[in-house]
């Protein structure tokens, strides 16, 4: 069994945003970059996966990460590979991918290497679209299981539990499949030092969008970005009896 | 511009979150003119659709395949009602269904996608979308580009429409059988609880990670909440220690909200939390950290300990 895992960088959320000049897009020169923690998850489902030896004609399993993005994006594939991807895909791209364009770069991916199964994050927490497994899925014409809390294989088909805003939702497919990842699917495991200096011996396939034979044509252009802060004065009050009062007078009790 | 909205029915009425999606597109016409359709797709919706007609004409597409949403039977089927209804904008919730069935429509639609719209404006004779991103901190104003555009509305954003009197409902005629049936429903979890959802609820007490237990969760936040007529929310936190259940995390990745008074009890105020509650309309923590970030973002900070003051409030209200 094949899957295939997109991996997105994202910058560090613990890091302020700043915007570029023209105010267009987030700067991100110097700002710290991490795998997408929705992808994260989903490669480590991979891994546990393999490890629980679940493929289904008991074959090897084999994981290759894919991610779409500048050079740059050489360090979070390095991290992919080292938490126990066996290969990488990169799609080499400085222009700006919208989830339209990422979604059919994947399709030209999953026509190459032919997975039996993608897991990817719900939504990267940058763009926060949630749009590019559906889109695959529908690309693929498979069938999709978002918002996994919880995976489990039986016989030929994959189980899926999904979160959604009514509770708890059970379905089950036939491979191939998409699965996205919600939070609670796992906690992912971190990259260690010697699997770092291991994973720079791990192939990783480069290409480019026009290899791919897939036009940048996004969907989405973003005109104009502006920070926001909410903040708010706060009223430090004494006691409950100061809380209520303060709330009943704004009219919020 | 044609505007096809596609409602949810909740028992014999529309859901919450699709009326915002309705004021949504009446603030498009507002902006740009249009006309508003309705569609509703379910099994047994008779009751919503009539329900529905008291915003726009309503379109039905009802049969016992649709009794679980399950994507690509519903994505195909919103992807062909758009095209036979000609919309130019087809506008759904940000639901966990829209986001699920509605983006899998979008791509058999040409891929032209908004999720999570908070403002629309017409600039040079072009709509244009308001969203945030990077967990709420940054807000974006974006072009769609292609047709039809598909947007989801953030129910936060939008007063819920009210009904302007009953028109037309009209069954739709497509090969329901002939849809993709690849992804099988087994069962659902719902919640068992009396209290409003914590994305419709006017009063919204949330807990954090400084409740020891789910007894002590339900007892004390789920306590006050009854006590005033609230929904209970909470962290991810929270959530990930089993103190509160999985439909209540606010946040960047839960249920984005802004009810009229949210309560922050034992929140520290992550940003990926602040990204579900910070437009609220009154913001009050109780806290033992008076330097929790959730601070900043609040009108009234209680300092104390949640086990001492919630009983008391409760005693007080
Ligand atoms: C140079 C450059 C600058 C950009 N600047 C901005 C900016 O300032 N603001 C902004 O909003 N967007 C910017 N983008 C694009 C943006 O980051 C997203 O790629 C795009 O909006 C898609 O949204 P999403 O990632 O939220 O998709 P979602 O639909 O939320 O993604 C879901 C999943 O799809 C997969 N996926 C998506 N993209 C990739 C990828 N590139 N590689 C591998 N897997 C992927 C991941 O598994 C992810 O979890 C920029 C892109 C580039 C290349
Ligand atoms: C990709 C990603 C997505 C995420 N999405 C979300 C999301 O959608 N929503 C979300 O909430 N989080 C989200 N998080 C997690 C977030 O970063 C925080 O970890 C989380 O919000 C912290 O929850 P908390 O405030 O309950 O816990 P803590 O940060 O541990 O804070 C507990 C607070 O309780 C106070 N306290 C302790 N004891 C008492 C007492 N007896 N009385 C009163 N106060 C007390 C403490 O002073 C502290 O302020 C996400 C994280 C990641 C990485």
């Amino acid at each position: 069994m094949k899957i295939l895992v997109p991996t997105k960088r994202v910058p560090d959320p613990d890091q302020p945003i700043h915007l570029n000049a023209d105010k267009t897009a987030a700067d991100l020169s110097g700002i710290p970059c991490i795998i997408n923690p929705f992808d994260a998850i989903a490669l480590e489902e991979a891994l546990r996966i393999r490890e629980e030896e679940r493929s289904q004609a008991g074959s090897d399993i084999e994981i290759v990460a894919v991610c779409i993005g500048p050079q740059a994006c050489e360090k979070e594939i390095r991290i992919a590979l080292a938490m126990g991807a066996d290969r990488a895909v990169h799609v080499v791209s400085d222009e700006y991918i919208d989830s339209w364009v990422a979604s059919s770069l994947l399709k030209a991916v999953v026509d190459k290497e032919q997975p039996d199964l993608i897991i990817m994050g719900k939504q990267a927490i940058d763009a926060d679209n949630n749009q590019a497994g559906q889109f695959l899925a529908h690309h693929l014409n498979w069938p999709q299981a978002t918002f996994a809390s919880e995976i489990s294989f039986e016989g030929d088909r994959v189980k899926v539990a999904r979160e959604t805003d009514t509770g708890i939702e059970n379905v089950s497919m036939t491979l191939p499949a998409v699965i996205t990842t919600d939070l609670r699917l796992n906690e992912p495991r971190y990259a260690s030092l010697p699997a770092m200096m291991k994973a720079k011996r791990k192939p990783v396939d480069i290409s480019t969008p026009e290899d791919l034979g897939v036009a940048v044509e996004p969907r989405v252009e973003i005109i104009s970005m502006e920070t926001l802060s909410a903040k708010r004065n706060c009223v430090r009050v004494n006691n409950v009896d100061e809380l209520i009062a303060k709330l009943k007078e704004a009219g919020a009790l | 511009m044609k505007i096809l909205i596609i409602a949810e029915a909740q028992g014999s009425e529309v859901r919450h979150a699709s009326r915002s999606a309705i004021t949504l597109a009446k603030n498009v016409v507002a902006a740009e003119n249009g006309d508003i359709e309705i569609a509703i797709i379910g099994d047994d919706i008779a009751a919503a659709a009539k329900a529905a007609s008291a915003y726009a004409p309503t379109f039905t597409l009802s049969d016992a395949l649709f009794s679980h949403p399950t994507a690509d039977r519903y994505g195909a089927a919103i992807a062909q009602i758009a095209q036979q209804r000609g919309a130019d904008l087809v506008i759904a919730a940000s639901t966990s269904h829209g986001k699920d069935c509605v983006a899998r429509a979008a791509a058999a639609l040409g891929g032209t996608m908004v999720t999570d719209a908070t403002a629309c404006e017409n600039r040079d004779g072009k709509l244009i979308w308001q969203r945030t991103m990077h967990a709420g901190g940054v807000a974006a104003w974006v072009a769609a580009h292609g047709s039809p555009v598909v947007v989801t509305a953030l129910q936060s954003a939008y007063e819920p429409a009210e009904p302007t009197g009953e028109t037309s409902v009209t069954a739709l005629n497509i090969d329901v059988v002939a849809l993709p049936s690849a992804i099988q429903f087994d069962s659902v979890t719902t919640k068992q609880s009396d209290r409003p959802d914590v994305t419709e609820a006017a009063i919204v007490i949330s807990g954090g990670r400084a409740f020891k237990t789910a007894e002590d969760y339900e007892r004390l936040i789920g306590g006050l909440a009854d006590k005033i007529g609230g929904g209970t929310g909470s962290s991810r936190a929270a959530v990930d220690a089993g103190i509160a259940p999985n439909e209540n995390q606010v946040g960047q990745t839960g249920k984005i909200i802004a009810p009229d008074l949210y309560l922050g009890i034992g929140i520290s105020g992550a940003v990926q939390h602040l990204a579900g509650m910070k437009n609220s309309k009154i913001i009050a923590a109780i806290n033992t950290d008076d330097e929790a970030p959730l601070l900043d973002y609040a009108d009234f900070a209680l300092i104390a300990d949640a086990y001492e003051a919630i009983p008391e409030m409760m005693e007080k209200l």
